[in-house]
């Protein structure tokens, strides 16, 4: 491990991409992400790695998915209009069984929308990405030092399920700077999957690499193996940070950025002696249903705090089996929440001024 | 102190960034909590520039600071902006070479200092921001003299290694006036 050192998110979500051992990097500059394509251009040509600035986000995501195809570690990063533009060849990723990594740092939509942190991408990445049914791990870091961590589990994950891992941050946690200690250097690990359609000199059949299955029987098959997988992945690899949860009457709920303001209202509100805590979801997909579900008995009501207008909190429904209510606060448009605000709804759903 | 939450506004170009940049790396250097939160894009254009950092033995909840503990205002725009957001008992401090406008609030610390002049007058040309750096240093002690010279120099890149000295110069005058 190395020293302590502040980085910005997006710089470091750039390093740790290469200390878990990524040496390409296909990407389009798009505020505010762009220091992760900024940094990658600086840093690959000096450790052999590839940096290759594309004409189009379409461009970009043909490249991941070429090289992810050839088995190495690849990534791309963009903000919120950049994915929609990368949706089929996510799709074709993910119907291709190729893993990679994709970083959104949003902002606030629709359209071209504006430059300010967003968290209005969540259906975009957990349900809706692109055409036909497949799953994306998505990952939602919280600090600058999370995002360090969740690069490397993310490439891992992807490679160990075969499929595209997404990090799903926004404007804030991009821009800003935090202390993180980055992870030691792995090497580029580019060579055993067996799968990968590389140069091998003959010495084995060789490898395909597709999406197109025209028989519906044969392509039905593959899909059911995939959801196999998925139901693995769901019963596996959810992940919540829970706080001050034990005697918690309301529970708010919160990813990402929201979950630092969600954060300081909830220890504004136990000062006041507000039963308060919260589940912060770590993963998006698989959503973390187990975390959320043990608190239905005991908790009086949920409250989901979004920068959107409300789209986790239809799977924190889903996930509480409507045993108790689950309400909602949010901002949108690159409107970033105040703790006081929070506390607001807080002190509402607890039962007025106290 | 436990917790220290700073707004630091003025015009793009003076330095309001780094300023808080030098702040945050004082606070890794003491092994703080810390977060150090730029505004971007238009916001900045010909407008105000902000820079928040928050400074804290525990975890950082929201980074972006609504309710400063301190707000270094370096033009009118930022102090009128900000002025009423500052918590009761907090401090302000106000660029008074370039803002001549009254603070009415009677409930927090007002700080003026002539940074501007101070700086020129010394041969420090667009250092105020380090003379008011000196100054909210003096004020609330957010980090020991040692931290404060280590989180300079881990700011400034070696390429502009010659520029410590005069930075050190100017925090210093703002801790003297």
């Amino acid at each position: 491990m190395g020293e302590k050192v502040l980085m910005k998110g997006n710089e470091a979500i750039a390093e740790a991409a290469i200390a878990a051992g990524c040496r390409h990097f296909f990407g389009y500059p798009i505020t505010p992400q762009t220091e992760v394509a900024a940094y990658m251009s600086k840093r690959m040509p000096k450790i052999d790695g590839v940096y290759l600035q594309a004409e189009s986000e379409v461009a970009s995501i043909n490249m991941v998915l070429g090289a992810g195809a050839a088995g190495v570690r690849v990534m791309t990063s963009t903000s919120s209009p950049g994915v929609s533009l990368m949706a089929e060849g996510i799709s074709y990723i993910a119907g291709s069984d190729v893993p990679c990594l994709i970083v959104n740092v949003q902002r606030g939509g629709p359209g071209l929308g504006g430059i300010q942190p967003s968290q209005a991408d969540y259906f975009q990445a957990t349900k809706s990405t692109a055409h036909g049914d497949f799953h994306m791990l998505v990952f939602a870091p919280s600090t600058v030092q999370e995002t360090v961590d969740m690069i490397s589990t993310a490439f891992d994950l992807g490679d160990k399920y075969r499929m595209p891992a997404m990090v799903l941050s926004d404007g804030m946690l991009g821009q800003m700077m935090e202390p993180v200690v980055l992870p030691d250097a792995r090497d580029p690990d580019n060579d055993s999957k067996e799968w990968a359609a590389c140069g091998h000199g003959n010495k084995r059949e060789h490898n395909v690499v597709n999406s197109l299955y025209i028989d519906p029987r044969e392509l039905e098959t593959l899909v059911r193996k995939r959801y196999e997988r998925y139901a693995e992945i769901e019963e596996n690899e959810q992940r919540a940070e829970e706080y001050l949860t034990d005697d918690a009457d309301i529970i708010v709920v919160a990813y990402g950025s929201s979950s630092r303001v969600s954060r300081s209202a909830i220890d504004m509100a136990r000062k006041q002696g507000i039963k308060v805590g919260m589940v912060r979801p770590i993963t998006l997909w698989p959503f973390p249903k187990k975390a959320l579900l043990k608190h239905a008995d005991h908790a009086k009501a949920f409250l989901s705090v979004e920068m959107s207008m409300g789209q986790m909190v239809e799977d924190i429904k889903l996930a509480v089996e409507c045993k108790v209510p689950v309400e909602f606060y949010g901002r949108t448009g690159g409107v970033i929440p105040t703790p006081n605000e929070v506390l607001e709804q807080i002190i509402r759903i607890n039962g007025g001024d106290q | 102190m436990s917790d220290l939450n700073v707004l630091f506004a003025g015009f793009g170009g003076q330095g309001i960034l780094f300023t808080g940049k030098v702040m945050a790396y004082a606070a890794l250097v003491e092994d703080k909590e810390l977060s150090w939160l730029p505004s971007y894009g238009p916001e900045m254009r010909g407008g105000t520039a902000s820079c928040s950092v928050c400074i804290s033995d525990k975890a950082i909840g929201s980074p972006l600071v609504v309710n400063p503990d301190v707000l270094v205002a370096m033009n009118l725009p930022s102090l009128e902006k900000y002025m009423d957001d500052v918590v009761p008992g907090g401090i302000i401090i106000v660029d008074s070479s370039i803002v001549q406008r009254e603070v009415e609030r009677e409930d927090v610390k007002v700080v003026r200092i002539d940074a501007s002049r101070i700086a020129e007058e010394n041969g420090l040309k667009g250092a105020a921001n380090m003379v008011i750096l000196g100054k909210l240093f003096k004020e609330t002690g957010f980090c020991s003299a040692e931290s404060l010279d280590l989180g300079l120099q881990k700011s400034i890149p070696p390429k502009k290694a010659a520029l410590l000295e005069n930075n050190r110069k100017a925090i210093a005058l703002g801790i003297e006036n």
